[in-house]
């Protein structure tokens, strides 16, 4: 019954990579748990795929505090753009 | 017994006031480039201008503006896509013979040094982490960036940009695989 399963690296390191964003469905989550148990070289991978969501997630909220918007004259240049086309 | 609102009308002076910022923000939270986003709100307001007779009046103003951006956002993305070639082939694993599905050895995860993990939070990390990402195909990075700096629900990425979940999900690992092999070289085994 094992090999309902059964999954390629490639498959495995796709779901790894879904189940980061927590959207991985349940029989992905078993079939990569199993791949887990007998791939050592993917165990590393999520591993490390962990510590760089991780690393993201301090870069995401680092985006959102600083948002870089138009500066003043930007838009007073714009204004008179526009103007001009009229 | 519906009252009909009297028609919406268009006061071009007050677009730049009114509504840049929440066009940049609107912008910038798609094509993730200040540059760029600034363009499209200008192309838009330009877009505007030159159909403004064609307001019907039967959504706000902002409303209207927002529309036009999007059609110039997917411009914008039509235009990457088709500069940047549509068969983007970036292998991960064998695709074929006995190893197919299995892990290239030289890509192969590498353990990282311990060391990295003091230094986890300092600028340096997140300037490569900057650099690498720049590296990604632009097509990846963008999808990448959308659903991991922005945050974006899997479902509206799809609809923005007209592709599948599972369309979506492979060019999350691809960009991802890349750039931990890019991390892995130029951080945790430098």
């Amino acid at each position: 019954m094992f090999k309902f399963f059964k999954i390629t690296c490639d498959e495995a390191t796709t779901i790894c990579d879904k189940s980061q964003y927590g959207e991985a469905s349940v029989y992905e989550r078993m079939q990569l748990s199993w791949h887990l148990l007998v791939c050592k070289i993917c165990i590393l991978y999520s591993k490390q795929n962990r510590k760089i969501s991780d690393i993201l997630k301090l870069k995401s909220d680092d985006c959102k505090k600083n948002n870089p918007c138009f500066s003043k004259k930007e838009k007073e240049d714009l204004k008179e753009q526009l103007n001009n086309f009229n | 017994m519906s009252q009909s609102n009297p028609p919406n009308i268009l006061f071009p002076d007050k677009w730049v006031d009114n509504y840049a910022d929440y066009l940049f923000n609107y912008a910038i939270a798609r094509v993730n480039n200040s540059n760029i986003a600034k363009d499209l709100v200008q192309e838009t307001f330009f877009a505007g201008l030159k159909s403004a007779k064609n307001f019907e009046g039967k959504s706000s103003e902002r409303t209207w503006l927002v529309s036009i951006l999007k059609r110039k956002i997917i411009d914008y993305y039509r235009k990457i896509n088709s500069k940047k070639g549509q068969a983007e082939i970036r292998m991960n694993f064998y695709d074929s013979g006995d190893n197919e599905g299995n892990w290239i050895e030289e890509r192969v995860p590498q353990s990282w040094n311990n060391e990295a993990e003091k230094n986890i939070e300092n600028e340096e990390l997140k300037n490569q982490l900057d650099k690498c990402i720049d590296s990604l195909p632009e097509k990846y990075a963008m999808v990448f960036k959308m659903k991991t700096i922005q945050q974006f629900e899997t479902e509206d990425i799809c609809k923005e940009l007209n592709i599948t979940p599972s369309n979506l999900w492979v060019m999350i690992h691809r960009a991802r695989t890349q750039l931990r092999n890019c991390m892995e070289q130029n951080w945790f085994n430098k």
